[in-house]
């Protein structure tokens, strides 16, 4: 924690230990004590993710709303949530901030004053729901909506009473978009205005979720397949059948009726509808998740197959014949992969009548083309048009002995053009009805467009970078680190320092381990069964591994003598005892501080807090097998500090005191793995041991503020790894990070594992252990 | 003198080759050199040694190995009979003895104490010491060691030590490329070559998880039940979800996957 500030009655002159701070500090004019004090962390926070640019933004919003005389508390509101809303956006605060601010100037003008504070409390949890800019807005929309038509209509006059709901829905927000899309928030707040608008007590009740009806709508509006809810199934689904992977992303489908949003993806992931309801077609009904399905499929088809083409010199129209064509090249495709998509694509597919346009009044070319559509992808079309069967053939002449091409797609596509242009295709009026095929994504990635220039500028904007104070205490140790660029290391490069770990509340840490008794208990059946490596001899045997001379000569002198002998002559060999040294090396950094998402966590933890719960249960379970344990946390911010923390020592037994420091456990800053695994690793190299092993619970890549280039801390850290190898530590890696797949196996290799549920990590961490040392 | 006509193989074993690796064997086995065949669970190791034993015309002493296993297990032992105590000779002398090539399959599974027995065996002494009894056994001149191991485990337990490992020339395996593979599934049920080919584009969906949920994908050994299931009349995608999904997971979203996997490449009603 910082320090260095000092008690002073007016707040504005309190002095911030770093100069930048303070001119930001003295930017916010703010005179709010509580403020004072909690101004270093939310800054360092807000460092951590944003620019220069964007801190300016921030701080002068913050301003505003200190200036507001509503106290304290939006301002802290503001300043602690905020960067969490912007991270949830993607880090795109740009177009998020004039909304918001927009959003509390509104209440600030009405009587709804009050509400700011409940709005700014609840941003980021909302934020992390949404998890886009768009989305977010639109959730401010309804809360606006839902303020300016319940404000002060009980009299029928000017407005002056405040809304009665909104604080309550305000409080709700983040509980109801785990429950909707933000189409059903929008119906559910549209129910609770129509009939409790002139209640105030009832729409108390209506928007706190405290009367019957307001959950049986809730229930109602829950209908379709959330993407939320099958977010996994559709990861699994592009790995296991495409063997390919990206970010989802949801895009809201209800407010924009007249122009529907189309499924898209670009550089920063996969964007979906946010719910999908089951379509009922003449063909059958596609669930909510087929649909999903068919859309990442055909976005994969054009990932695999498509090349963009140069679009400057092409119509309008023959670009759109060009995609046609090109959506059915990669659909043909994708069906010889798996023929049982074709069955799901045409039930989702329109089926235009072949005389539903009038090519008199009316531009025919989509509707041509959508019957072209259905005829290149179902055998049993029914089309009869001597051109369009012409075109359907030549098109699988192209596919049947290959995969063709998009060039090649493209010139089938512009004669067909020029084969049935018309010029009525020309005219305003454009036949739509059955031309729209809704799994198909807009296209985008198809084209290029030599005028625009290329504008791939890269906005790599500065990063904070002040280095933190130095530490006190321990001098630091020094480590190098590996440059793979020059393959040489860089001697004495990083600065590794240690520290006890702060401590907590151990009993914080009995609570977590009573919450998950009844998981305890099953871990305690498992760990009596891991079986101990050292012998011990067990005599009188029937079966054994050896004879055991001395009782078998008894018996053989029994058998002599006539006696019946003993047949308990052999003996065999017991395992006992252990000698396995594990260290558990746990990512503290700031990433740590992310909620985790997913149906399962319905509590809203952070993935520090599971993993909290994790490490004990862990180091509950180790303790129980008798193997010599110690755990150590770390954090970096640039090669000048890397803090590595102990929380337990070999030595030390898992009493109060360790729980204490695991009670206390906290994140920020980064990841600059490659030091601390060197430095968990010495400690593990001289322990005496058969088995050394050192377990490394991350989130994320290695990185850290000073390194731009990403590569270069992975191959640090793989660097790392080796060398501990050789001096007989094996690493593990568990790691929590979805995109770990890229880079893992790179520092690793096969000693890795990718959790995709992160709510699962208490009950995975000690089951990976046990698998580890089995 | 042990009867070794007993160990030899006697059938050609169907043994589908994927690359050098019978050349690659015959040098190993005329150098005598130990040899290690690493792969996952179910790709073909153990009957690539049998094919080996045939072609070669050795005798094959093979030993599933287990964590009970002890070093007297593969060694020998006292037994008691009426006239005394008497010695039994374990698989791995008798191999030398007799000069078999000795399969030692899934190494990994027995302890690291047993494993050491194996030591003298596999460098330029080619000697079994039976301290027990007092024998120094030398080795067959035709007498080979094999063993088996799968990295694909995850315990660090069940890894070979260094010293074991640098004793033994090494093969990769790992499931066949898909065509390959289809072929092998074909010939070794006899159902069709389209329909193996299905079988094995599902397995290799499931395949793609592994690390994501998954800890093994499906082995060939797996889309083969499968394939003897269809041979038995069981319809292609109660024959899969049966030998090849319900056996690996109990993950909901992974067999809600899977089974889409199945529908999808053998075209069914979706729903
Ligand atoms: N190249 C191949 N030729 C013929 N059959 C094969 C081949 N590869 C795999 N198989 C089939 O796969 C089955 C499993 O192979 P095998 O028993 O050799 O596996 P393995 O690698 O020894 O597995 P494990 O590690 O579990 O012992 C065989 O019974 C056979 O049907
Ligand atoms: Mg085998």
């Amino acid at each position: 924690m910082p320090t260095g500030i000092r008690p002073v009655t007016d707040a504005r002159q309190r002095q911030m230990a770093h100069p930048q701070v303070q001119a930001w500090w003295q930017a916010l004019d703010c005179g709010f004590a509580p403020v004072a004090d909690v101004f270093e962390e939310c800054l360092d926070e807000a460092l951590s993710s944003f620019s220069r640019a964007q801190m300016e933004a921030y701080i002068e919003a913050a301003r505003f709303i200190g200036k507001l005389g509503r106290g304290p508390e939006p301002l802290l509101a503001f300043l602690e949530e905020w960067p969490a809303v912007a991270a949830a956006a993607s880090g795109d605060q740009e177009p998020l901030l004039p909304q918001v601010m927009g959003a509390i100037r509104a209440m600030q003008k009405s009587p709804n004053s009050a509400a700011i504070t409940p709005f700014l409390q609840t941003l980021a949890a909302v934020a992390k729901r949404l998890q886009s800019a768009e989305q977010i807005e639109l959730y401010i929309d309804i809360a606006l909506n839902l303020m300016v038509r319940t404000s002060a209509s009980i009299h029928g006059h000017h407005t002056t009473f405040p809304s009665p709901g909104l604080p309550a829905f305000l409080e709700q927000a983040p509980r109801l978009l785990g429950l909707l899309s933000t189409a059903g928030l929008r119906n559910w707040t549209e129910f609770g205005i129509r009939n409790y608008g002139s209640h105030p007590e009832r729409q108390v009740e209506f928007f706190s979720l405290k009367s019957a009806d307001s959950h049986a709508v809730l229930q109602r509006e829950r209908h379709g397949t959330l993407f939320a809810d099958v977010e996994r199934s559709l990861d699994l689904y592009l790995r296991a059948l495409w063997r390919d992977s990206d970010l989802l992303v949801p895009y809201s489908t209800a407010f924009d009726e007249l122009r529907q949003p189309v499924p898209y993806f670009d550089k920063l992931g996969m964007r979906v509808p946010d719910v999908f309801d089951d379509a009922h077609g003449p063909a059958g009904i596609v669930s909510g998740l087929n649909r999903y399905r068919a859309v990442l499929a055909h976005m994969v088809g054009h990932r695999r197959w498509s090349t963009a083409q140069i679009a400057d010199n092409w119509s309008p129209f023959q670009r759109m014949a060009v995609e046609f064509f090109e959506d059915c090249r990669i659909e043909t495709l994708l069906i010889r992969e798996y023929p049982g998509l074709r069955r799901i694509f045409l039930a989702l597919h329109p089926q235009p009548r072949q005389d539903a346009c009038d090519a008199e009044t009316t531009s025919c070319l989509r509707h041509r083309l959508a019957m072209l559509s259905r005829a290149l992808l179902d055998p049993g079309h029914g089309y009869t048009d001597p051109v369009l069967l012409d075109f359907v053939r030549r098109f699988h002449a192209l596919l049947s002995a290959s995969e063709s091409s998009t060039a090649e797609i493209a010139a089938l596509a512009l004669a067909y053009v020029a084969k049935t242009r018309r010029p009525s295709d020309q005219l305003a009026t454009i036949h739509f009805d059955d031309t729209v095929i809704d799994y198909r994504d807009d296209n985008r990635q198809l084209w290029k467009f030599i005028e625009e220039g290329d504008e791939e500028q890269a906005f790599d904007a500065e990063r904070k970078l002040e280095p933190g104070e130095a530490l006190r205490g321990l001098p630091p140790r020094r480590y190098p680190e590996w440059d793979d660029a020059s393959q040489t290391y860089r001697p004495d490069w990083v600065s590794v320092y240690e520290a006890l770990h702060a401590s907590g509340n151990a009993a914080d840490i009995d609570r977590l381990l009573q919450k998950h008794a009844a998981l305890a208990k099953h871990l305690k059946r498992l760990l009596d069964l891991l079986k101990p490596q050292d012998k011990v001899r067990i005599r009188y045997q029937e079966e054994g591994s050896d004879l055991d001379l001395d009782i078998a000569l008894g018996s053989l002198i029994d058998f002599k003598s006539g006696a019946t002998p003993d047949p308990r002559i052999n003996m065999s060999h017991r395992t006992d005892g252990r000698d396995i040294s594990v260290l558990l090396l746990l990512d503290l950094s700031e990433s740590l501080n992310e909620k985790v998402a997913g149906a399962g966590n319905a509590s809203g933890q952070t993935v520090l807090e599971l993993s909290q719960e994790a490490v004990s249960l862990l180091a509950w379970a180790i303790d129980c097998l008798g193997d010599p344990f110690a755990i150590a946390g770390f954090h970096s911010n640039t090669r000048h500090e890397v803090r590595y923390q102990h929380i337990k020592g070999f030595s030390e037994r898992w009493d109060d005191t360790v729980k204490a420091r695991l009670a206390a456990m906290s994140a920020g800053w980064s990841t600059r793995m490659g030091a601390a695994l060197r430095h968990a690793g010495h400690y593990l190299a001289a322990r005496q041991a058969d088995k050394k092993i050192l377990l490394l619970l991350t989130d994320g890549e290695p990185a850290d503020v000073d390194v731009a280039e990403p590569g270069h801390l992975r191959a640090d850290a793989r660097k790392a790894v080796e060398e501990l190898s050789a001096r007989g530590v094996d690493t593990f890696c568990l790691s929590l990070d979805p995109k770990a797949d890229d880079y893992v196996r790179g520092i690793f290799g096969k000693r890795h594992l990718v959790l995709d549920r992160v709510e699962q990590l208490p009950e995975r961490l000690p089951l990976l252990y046990m698998s580890l040392t089995r | 003198m042990t009867d070794k006509t007993q160990y030899l193989v006697r059938q050609e074993p169907y043994y589908q080759v994927q690359g050098q690796e019978v050349a690659l064997y015959e040098a190993a086995y005329h150098a005598r050199l130990p040899v290690m065949v690493k792969g996952p669970t179910g790709c073909g190791k153990s009957r690539f040694i049998e094919y080996m034993a045939w072609k070669l015309g050795r005798p094959l002493i093979t030993v599933a190995c287990n964590e009970d296993m002890t070093a007297s297990d593969l060694v020998g032992r006292y037994l008691l009979d009426a006239n005394g105590t008497r010695w039994l000779d374990g698989p791995l002398t008798t191999a030398a003895r007799i000069g078999a090539i000795c399969y030692l399959d899934e190494i990994v599974e027995a302890r690291q104490d047993t494993t050491v027995v194996i030591h003298p065996l596999t460098d330029h002494r080619r000697t079994l010491p039976l301290d027990k009894k007092g024998e120094l056994v030398e080795a067959h001149a035709d007498f080979q060691l094999v063993i088996s191991y799968n990295p694909g485990y995850q315990s660090l337990m069940k890894d070979l030590k260094q010293s074991t490992k640098q004793r033994f020339t090494a093969f990769d395996f790992d499931y066949p490329e898909a065509t390959l593979e289809a072929q092998i599934v074909a010939r070794e049920t006899g159902i069709e070559q389209s329909v193996a080919a299905q079988l094995v584009k599902v397995a290799q969906a499931a395949r793609n998880l592994k690390g994501h949920g998954l800890d093994e994908g499906v082995s060939t050994r797996l889309i083969v039940y499968a394939a003897t299931l269809i041979g038995n009349g069981v319809a292609p995608r109660d024959a899969c979800r049966m030998a090849m999904v319900r056996p690996i997971t109990d993950d909901a979203d992974i067999r809600a996957t899977l089974d889409h996997a199945i529908d999808a490449t053998f075209d069914a009603n979706p729903a």
